[in-house]
């Protein structure tokens, strides 16, 4: 179809056509980052966790006053709690996946290094690889006569006794490969505080780290140590059972609990499913309000093409019935306006796709996010393109059905 | 006259329903969601103690070892033991607090209330008088309680409802981690958002229900909840906190002056020249004295999600009001007709201005109106949000007549345009047109 025609039509618009086009280049380029901004929040709230996920109930609990013989009653309700029925494993752990605080540790690869390599969580819990249900893919997982207690730990450090300090240690996959990229990490060795050294004996597939704003730092940098704690120190107990056992598993695991020691109080229990749902509210929220705004702008803009092509169909009557009487068919008319728009739109979409480059640069310095990738020019562009037919398709069907013998008529 | 011109607006206005109602909805959900998000901005961006807060300062230290030094690098965001204590005894402001948070456990004289876990503050006397807390019954320690380590606590308002019924409860026992405490005040109404003396327990935290001095919860070693900062070797467990290499503290001074602000830096100066000729400090000075609202800022406390719809919400409004220009543009210019014939008429480019302007004016307070009813209704679904600052979303008088200022201002300034293509038109063109 020629569109000269039409370009020559719309040069007597032309300060209509420069709104319709900015609107356009504004919705695109507001569509492009925002659904780029949805797809990154989508992949936070997706991101693997490495655990057994569907098989974990936790209970988080404190004492009231403290007790002398604190390492007993560990072993005692751990104990307690591997003989409810159904419980294949449980331990006492320092921190949970998906909990808002966290541990973390600066580690070196070299003590002599100025900056450290990376920062990275420490689980502390016997058994702890086994209740998680994280995958070893690599070396071997961490022996009972290896651990030690927190508070000996510390004792240790007070006394200045390094070497006696557990030097086994997990490491994930990806903490890793961040180490000694494309070398065996197996009996390697890193530095911790003033350059005390741990040597990795296994490498985990993964292992999600806790705290808020942790995950964009590496959220699988995650270590875990031979070291037991006490209630005292805090932690929660994480018991693994099958999925359908759960909250039977979790009623009686407290009942268990309270009944050895009624001098304390639950603070938290739950699923690990619902811990993973309820650290993520947040970015779930964010990605309603951000879809909710994309939809409103795309109404409020195809309202806008609707109302501009109406207005334009109605002061066009007569001209389109003199093309209609002249032969021009329904066709003619309906491709007409429908390539008016996609003309419109095209432009429009081009300057958008420089504004996207904008907002994303304002974005990238302001929030600290990643570059726009390419792929989200073209879903911007096919959906405004489509939005542009669909909006344009009433009014251009209305100009379509306008009886020639309109040109016979004045005004 | 103007009476005259707004009838005729709302009359040509009516003319065309649907078009005009399409302009009103577009402004109406522009200005909506920026007015949802812009007061959820304006509540968390407010000051959390009008009059007071130009006079607190917040100075940090660094004692941290040379380990990743870079120049120019922030000193930790608390203090140490050794230096809070320093800093509190020292007494160079006219107020100050030293504190921290914690957790402990509650075990109520009812046995209908299970024992549970109170949020607590552990601060020195002059918490209370620094910040203005308001008193219902009661009143704060004094420098003799935190001395001699006194068993004293004061409660929030909320608290002494769950447990006294709201009653005057001064004076009773409250059972804290197995020890007796008497109360002594009990809090009005406080709740400065955001959270600003302690902002590592969540900037817009819930708030404390117990507040008692320091040294006591040292002496019966209460559970310190909140950040923890370590370096060297410093891992430390709960007991031996105060000489550990690790900061936990926050503290608050009250000054006055800009002589006294700057007489207190350079004690801080002074003080870290001492510490690194004894040998604890290793780094060169580097301290920082910032008052509430620059703590606020430096700590970028109103959560970037926030401000993120903020301003997606004005990109929104943006093409909401290109919209709305285009549609205007169109409109004015259909009545191109009319508007020559007035000219010819002896009607002036200036009066038909006037009322194109008064035109696009009432769809901005037709707009404003709707957005003020979708903005109400966007803070109501905030609310329902999860974020912690979602409950303290509520539009207040400020908010509310910014609404109408912004749509009334942002719909005539979109209707300038076309009010001024409109008025362009040749009157003697149009006549023979038609």
């Amino acid at each position: 179809m020629d569109i000269r025609p039409i370009l020559f039509t719309l040069r007597r618009h032309k300060l209509t056509c420069c709104l319709l086009i900015l609107q356009i280049a504004f919705t695109c380029a507001i569509v492009c980052n925002t659904i780029f901004l949805i797809s990154q929040r989508i992949g936070r709230i997706n991101t693997p966790s490495g655990i057994a996920e569907a098989e974990l109930v936790y209970v988080q609990m404190a004492n009231i006053g403290s007790h002398a013989d604190a390492k007993a009653r560990v072993a005692e309700d751990l104990a307690a709690l591997r003989s409810v029925p159904g419980v294949t494993s449980a331990t006492l752990l320092s921190e949970l996946p998906f909990d808002y605080g966290s541990n973390n540790m600066d580690v070196r690869t070299d003590p002599a290094q100025r900056m450290p390599t990376l920062s990275a969580t420490q689980y502390f819990g016997e058994n702890a690889v086994k209740t998680l249900g994280v995958q070893i893919v690599e070396g071997r997982d961490l022996q009972p006569e290896e651990y030690v207690y927190l508070s000996d730990v510390f004792k240790l450090l007070a006394q200045k006794q390094f070497d006696k300090l557990p030097a086994a240690t997990l490491i994930t996959r990806d903490m890793a490969e961040r180490l000694w990229p494309g070398q065996d990490p197996l009996g390697k060795r890193f530095y911790v505080g003033q350059g005390l050294p741990f040597t990795v004996v296994g490498v985990m597939a993964n292992l999600i780290r806790p705290g808020q704003g942790r995950l964009e730092v590496g959220a699988q940098y995650s270590t875990v140590w031979p070291v037991r704690q006490t209630m005292e120190e805090g932690g929660s107990f994480l018991i693994r059972c099958a999925p359908q056992d759960r909250d039977r598993v979790l009623r009686t695991a407290v009942d268990k609990l309270k009944a050895l020691d009624p001098d304390r109080i639950v603070l938290d229990k739950g699923t690990m499913e619902q811990h993973r749902r309820d650290f993520f509210q947040n970015d779930r929220a964010m990605v309603g309000i951000l879809a909710g705004v994309c939809i409103a702008l795309l109404i409020v803009t195809a309202l806008g093409i609707v109302g501009l092509a109406s207005f334009w169909v109605a002061q066009r009557n007569h001209s389109i019935g003199v093309r209609r009487a002249l032969g021009a068919t329904r066709g003619n008319i309906l491709q007409y306006f429908q390539t008016e728009n996609f003309l419109l739109t095209t432009m429009g979409i081009g300057l958008g796709m420089v504004l996207a480059y904008g907002i994303n640069l304002f974005l990238i310095m302001h929030y600290e996010l990643p570059r726009l990738p390419a792929v989200y020019f073209p879903v911007g562009a096919i959906l405004l393109w489509c939005l542009g037919q669909a909006a344009v398709l009433g009014p251009a069907l209305r100009a379509a059905a306008v009886p020639p013998v309109v040109a016979t008529r004045s005004v | 006259m103007f009476a005259y011109y707004l009838h005729m607006a709302i009359r040509n206005l009516r003319r065309n329903k649907v078009l005009t109602g399409l302009m009103v909805l577009a402004i109406a959900m522009g200005i909506g969601a920026s007015m949802t998000t812009l007061t959820v901005l304006h509540v968390l961006s407010g000051d959390p103690l009008p009059g007071r807060s130009a006079s607190l300062y917040y100075p940090q230290l660094d004692p941290l070892d040379m380990q990743s030094y870079t120049p120019g690098v922030e000193p930790p965001g608390q203090l140490t033991w050794i230096d809070g204590m320093y800093l509190l005894h020292a007494k160079r402001g006219t107020r100050q607090a030293l504190m921290t948070g914690g957790m402990v456990p509650l075990q109520p004289a009812q046995s209908t209330i299970d024992p549970f876990h109170a949020n607590a503050r552990y601060t020195t006397a002059d918490f209370f008088p620094m910040f203005g807390v308001p008193f219902q019954y009661g009143s704060g320690w004094g420098e003799g309680e935190d001395d001699a380590k006194a068993r004293v606590v004061v409660i929030s308002a909320e608290l002494n409802d769950k447990l006294f019924g709201g009653k005057n409860s001064v004076g009773q026992t409250l059972r804290l981690q197995k020890a007796d405490f008497r109360i002594i005040g009990v809090l009005g109404d406080w709740r400065p958002n955001p959270h600003f003396y302690d902002l590592y327990m969540g900037s817009y935290a819930s708030y404390e229900q117990v507040y008692l001095p320091l040294s006591t919860s040292r002496d019966l070693h209460m559970e310190h909840d909140g950040s923890m900062d370590c370096w060297g070797d410093g891992g430390s467990d709960q007991a031996h906190m105060e000489q550990s290499t690790c900061t936990w503290l926050q503290f608050w001074v009250e000054l006055d002056t800009p002589a006294s602000v700057a007489a207190y830096k350079s004690f801080l100066d002074h003080y870290s020249d001492d510490q690194r000729a004894a040998g604890r400090f290793a780094r060169p000075n580097n301290v920082r004295l910032r008052n509430v609202m620059q703590w606020l800022d430096y700590n970028q406390v109103v959560p970037s999600d926030a401000r993120l719809q903020a301003w997606l919400a004005l990109g929104f409004l943006v093409v909401c009001l290109v919209n709305t220009v285009g549609l205007m543009l169109a409109k004015f210019m259909r009545r191109a007709g009319e508007l020559g014939v007035r000219r010819a008429l002896g009607a002036s480019r200036r009066t038909l201005f006037g009322q194109l302007l008064l035109e696009s004016g009432v769809i901005g307070f037709a707009g404003g109106v709707l957005g003020l009813l979708l903005a109400m209704i966007g803070l109501w679904l905030v609310r329902q949000q999860p974020s912690s600052y979602a409950k303290l979303a509520h539009m207040d008088a400020v908010m509310l007549l910014a609404t109408f200022v912004i749509s009334v201002a942002a719909t005539t300034l979109a209707g300038l345009l076309p009010a001024w293509r409109a008025c362009r038109v040749a009157p003697a063109l149009q006549l023979k047109a038609q």
